[in-house]
């Protein structure tokens, strides 16, 4: 059992009133809210420990090292990794995607094919467009059923023996779908073709286990898991981010310099070029540590519980349109209101408390296909509640009733 | 006091009758409602407003060395606002329009709800309205 009390204690910006409503954050697709494991956690590093890390010889700089290292850790064995080396942190999920995108320019030649959905967040499209451009390589991109799911026989269609690298999001941050990563990587892997996952939705709301999900590289922000924002992870093959030539050059990434040439440090250093966000990665090993201790598999069940309830709710109104209608969804809803236009409900549920996101949430490929102009999307996290979906039902009632 | 001022300060005088944010809200969304004076021929993207998460449109006319304002959005309540910026600035001289301090927005309390992030495009609009008035200026010499 989840002991809600504990979870929500920990979380004061809750408390937060907006226009004399108490806030419902049903935001959490975008960034979630910081525990004060977490936040006490930044406090106490620039109190106690702030310092350079990997190369002092003094005390602050050794326990800073030590604890930035035990968050790697924390990282692998949270993501069922294998070897320290094969986690690089970076700013976050889109920094990730770019270094990628970036670095496997060297293995790509004219002709060949990057795959990527329709369902892709802007971040993980226009890296590879900018990829594309460099290489000459070929963008082709997946279709999306009208339920909101990876068109299975698209894929499988658009698969050859041209296509390098297959970038594709875990859950959609717009539909909430939760795609069949394991089925796409045994496709992908047919034609030799490197998994790229975007996992930026997924990580804070099931158990991810990149070994057994068999991918070449997985990536996440922390601000999407409890944590801080600007802190985000790269996970890639050892064998893989080996032969990755460096993203960004500077100091940390190097072994040996000289004016004629230089000679870059190993994994993970190679790729986190400067002094890192050290406060940052040290409170995300403080989130993860939050999170198993809640444990993932019941936030799992505690989240389908609520978009359960939600859906419930949802289908009560008759002007309620659903964008995004898979039966394997996380707790993600996007939606319309007959006739109204998202960004009038949007401002209206603000005024009441209820923090949504409204617009096209950085899929503005997908709304088109589907001719939305934008959605509504309410997401959920582990401290939200029933009653706050009730409430919200209620406001969306009142906000349909002051315009039409 | 420049008839900016003055069709400003009477806006402000209306809003202040209401005591709380849903009557002020539904004030707009009648606005928002009203019928208006706009030529859907300017719906395209040259006349579209920057910035807006709800898409707005807006062209201008001159008439007698005054201006007129017409704009259209697909949002009520962008639609509502839209109606206050034209009362405002709406046949007014381009010097006046250009001159004019907009205080009545953050008077009538609508600023905090309608804050400058990337989903208003209020900013831009008033933007937009002012390059319209150095524009006309500029032709009539």
């Amino acid at each position: 059992m989840i002991d809600f009390e504990k979870i929500i204690s920990s979380f004061p910006i809750l408390d937060v009133k907006v226009n004399d409503n108490k806030l419902v954050y049903f935001d959490n697709a975008a960034t979630t809210q910081t525990p004060t494991q977490v936040t006490n956690s930044i406090r106490d590093y620039f109190n106690k420990q702030n310092s350079n890390i990997h190369r002092g010889v003094h005390y602050l700089s050794n326990i800073s090292t030590e604890d930035f290292e035990q968050s790697r850790k924390k990282v692998k064995e949270f993501i069922g990794a294998e070897k320290d080396e094969e986690i690089v942190f970076t700013k976050g999920t889109t920094d990730s995607i770019n270094l990628v995108a970036t670095s496997y320019q060297k293995f790509l030649n004219p002709g060949d094919e990057i795959l990527i959905s329709e369902m892709e967040h802007h971040s993980n499209i226009v890296p590879w467009q900018l990829c594309a451009e460099k290489t000459g390589a070929k963008l082709k991109v997946v279709s999306v059923t009208k339920e909101g799911e990876i068109d299975m026989d698209h894929l499988e269609k658009l698969l050859n023996e041209k296509t390098k690298i297959l970038s594709i999001t875990h859950i959609s941050n717009t539909l909430g779908t939760i795609n069949p990563i394991s089925e796409i990587t045994k496709l992908a892997r047919k034609f030799d073709a490197k998994v790229f996952i975007d996992g930026a939705q997924a990580i804070a709301h099931q158990k991810v286990n990149v070994t057994e999900l068999d991918v070449d590289f997985y990536c996440f922000s922390a601000h999407k898991l409890y944590g801080p924002t600007g802190v985000g992870v790269l996970y890639g093959k050892e064998e893989i981010l080996e032969k990755l030539p460096p993203y960004q050059g500077g100091g940390e990434m190097i072994e040996l310099v000289t004016f004629e040439k230089t000679t870059y440090a190993k994994l993970p250093s190679k790729f986190e070029a400067g002094t890192p966000n050290i406060s940052g990665v040290i409170a995300l090993g403080r989130a993860i540590e939050f999170i198993e201790e809640i444990n993932l598999d019941l936030i799992f069940e505690y989240e389908a519980m609520l978009l359960n309830h939600y859906n419930e709710k949802s289908t009560i109104l008759e002007y309620y349109e659903p964008f995004g209608t898979s039966l394997n969804k996380s707790a993600i809803a996007s939606f319309n209101l007959k006739k109204a236009h998202h960004y009038d409900i949007g401002v209206l549920l603000d005024n009441m408390g209820i923090a949504v996101r409204t617009g096209h949430h950085c899929t503005q490929p997908l709304h088109k296909k589907f001719n939305l102009s934008g959605t509504i999307r309410a997401s959920f996290g582990i401290y939200n509640t029933k009653s706050e979906i009730d409430y919200f039902f209620d406001c969306l009632s009142r906000a349909y009733k002051m315009l039409y | 006091m420049t008839s900016v001022e003055k069709t400003q300060n009477e806006i402000v005088e209306e809003l202040s009758l209401f005591t709380d944010w849903i009557e002020k809200y539904e004030y707009l969304i009648e606005l928002g409602k009203d019928e208006i004076d706009f030529d859907k021929r300017f719906m395209k993207d040259e006349f579209l407003i920057n910035g807006c998460q709800s898409k707005v449109w807006l062209y201008a006319k001159q008439n007698n060395s005054k201006v007129t304002f017409h704009a259209y959005s697909d949002a009520i309540m962008t639609k509502g606002i839209i109606a206050l910026l034209i009362k405002v600035f709406s046949n007014q001289s381009p010097d006046d329009i250009i001159n004019s301090k907009l205080d009545f927005i953050d008077k009538i309390g609508l600023k905090s709800h309608l804050s400058a992030t990337r989903a208003n495009g209020l900013m831009s609009m008033i933007k937009q309205i002012k390059i319209y008035a150095i524009g006309f200026k500029e032709k009539n010499g």
